[in-house]
């Protein structure tokens, strides 16, 4: 089933510089595995070592949080939109490199 | 330190009431039932404390300031610059130079002298945070990093004192009220900061001017429609606002049992100062790049004036070459890995950034890829333009 994951700004870097992406599928992790697999450096940014997903990072089914719902295992159906939330810190200096 | 300029707040004993003047002032407030009489003497007795005078504390500081909020706390410890003046709107150009602090009192005593103004010309961190806070009714965040806004956060879920957050990158913006009784905190949400080296860097850094402006504007409204009682007030919902796409979305935010500072078994229990050890104002982690090659930009310029071969390789992103570069063959970091045979290891190469931390990455990488003849530029093109040419911008 297509759904539309968006992309925050932060994070478009990692994902062609773009706004959103569509992809096939069941369950959010499906979502993300077929997101991440399309874009590969988006991956460590989304998930730890142990392929959990970041403590900074949230992610929602059209307005609810998945660890709400059925975390990764929640089902996705054709229309729904997935959101990638990370925290921003705002500032915008960021230190000099 | 604390200075207390303007009208003292009314005394908690004496009964609120409004001067001739303020009437005139506020009538547009007056007329307005949702404010009215009632409203704006409950403005005028609200103690609010804003956390940062910057892009955010600008609009949030002259709409309260404007509003009739009776004492308002500025805590800030910078000094206006010029890189400020593109969204700092409290600020203007014979500033630059001042602390924030005493340049933002004056604006906003000269918006409004019926109110009070307390400055706190200092850093907040885990030793005055309850202390500063104590005094107010409603915190709001207008901060530029990690380790503050979790600071922020437990001091206002310790104290039981809304905290209206706000923040912001790029063209995006998020708006919330955490730590209102019942409701969602900032841990709820994401339970720890990010570690050093997954934030944004300086290649991606800046902010469209208007964007805290929006975001600003925001929370000032949250503020006063939490003082004055009216309305529907942010509380478990998340705003986003994207002013590239100019679209408002809002997400559901729940209080979460096992939130770490106002769950069901906090193991936040105390105020902690992330600084040690996560990078404040989003920067990368410390360098762990070490024993890179080093040339001084005045070593470079001489060798370059004694008619050295010398491949000078920029790995900045193109619209910094834009704002100046000393002639370098542009390669971004990011995608040095898939052009590096675009590089002659047998040339003299120096590489540089904007003050020399990627660089010192992309030197790392080309000695693991066999480069010998290499270098980084120290203190990049910023100290190529304070020793060997001024003519090139500093940004």
């Amino acid at each position: 089933m297509a759904v539309k994951v968006i992309i925050p700004t932060p994070l478009r870097q990692y994902a062609g510089k773009q706004e959103s992406v569509e992809v096939q599928a069941a369950t959010v992790a499906d979502a993300l595995s077929a997101l991440t697999s399309q874009f590969g450096d988006l991956k460590k940014h989304l998930f730890n070592e142990e392929g959990r997903l970041r403590s900074f990072v949230n992610v929602y089914v059209n307005d609810e949080d998945i660890r709400y719902l059925e975390k990764d295992k929640t089902s996705v159906k054709a229309g729904d939109t997935i959101s990638i939330v990370p925290s921003i810190a705002g500032g915008a200096n960021p230190e000099r490199i | 330190m604390a200075t207390k300029t303007g009208v003292p707040a009314a005394d908690e004993n004496q009964p609120v009431t409004l001067s001739k003047e303020e009437i005139l002032r506020y009538s547009r407030h007056l007329i307005m039932p949702e404010v009215g009489m009632e409203g704006q003497l409950k403005l005028k007795a609200a103690k609010v404390l804003c956390i940062g005078t910057g892009g955010l504390g600008a609009p949030l500081g002259l709409y309260l300031a404007a509003a009739g909020v009776g004492r308002i706390g500025l805590v800030d410890f910078d000094v206006v610059d010029f890189t400020n003046l593109q969204r700092q709107v409290l600020f203007g150009t014979t500033d630059v130079g001042r602390p924030k602090i005493s340049a933002a009192a004056d604006r906003l005593r000269n918006i409004n002298p019926e109110i009070q103004i307390d400055t706190f010309e200092t850093h907040l961190d885990s030793s005055n945070a309850l202390e500063l806070f104590k005094d107010y009714d409603i915190i709001v965040d207008g901060t530029d990093n990690f380790p503050t806004r979790y600071l922020v956060n437990d001091a206002c879920v310790i104290l039981g004192k809304p905290n209206v957050y706000g923040s912001i990158f790029r063209f995006e913006g998020q708006i919330t009220l955490f730590g209102y009784p019942g409701g969602p905190c900032y841990r709820c949400l994401y339970p720890e900061p990010p570690p050093p080296g997954l934030v944004p860097s300086c290649a991606e850094g800046g902010v469209l001017g208007v964007l805290p402006g929006i975001v600003g504007t925001i929370q000032a409204a949250e503020t006063l429609k939490l003082i004055i009682g009216q309305g529907e007030p942010l509380i478990g919902r998340l705003l986003l606002f994207d002013a590239l796409a100019m679209k408002f979305r809002e997400l559901k935010l729940r209080k979460n049992p096992e939130c770490p500072v106002c769950g069901e078994h906090p193991t936040v229990t105390k105020l902690i100062d992330y600084v040690e050890f996560c990078g404040i104002r989003g920067e990368e982690a410390p360098s762990t790049v070490t024993n890179i090659p080093e040339i001084t930009p005045k070593e470079l310029k001489a060798r370059l004036d004694q008619g050295k071969d010398i491949y000078i390789l920029d790995v900045r992103e193109p619209h910094e070459y834009q704002i100046c570069n000393i002639h370098g063959h542009l390669i971004p970091l990011g995608e040095l890995p898939k052009r590096v045979h675009e590089l002659d290891s047998s040339r003299e190469i120096v590489a540089h950034c904007k003050s020399g931390k990627r660089s010192a990455q992309a030197v790392e990488f080309l000695q693991k890829a066999g480069f010998k003849k290499i270098a980084n530029l120290k203190g990049g093109i910023l100290a190529w333009s304070d020793e060997v040419d001024p003519k090139v911008p500093k940004y």
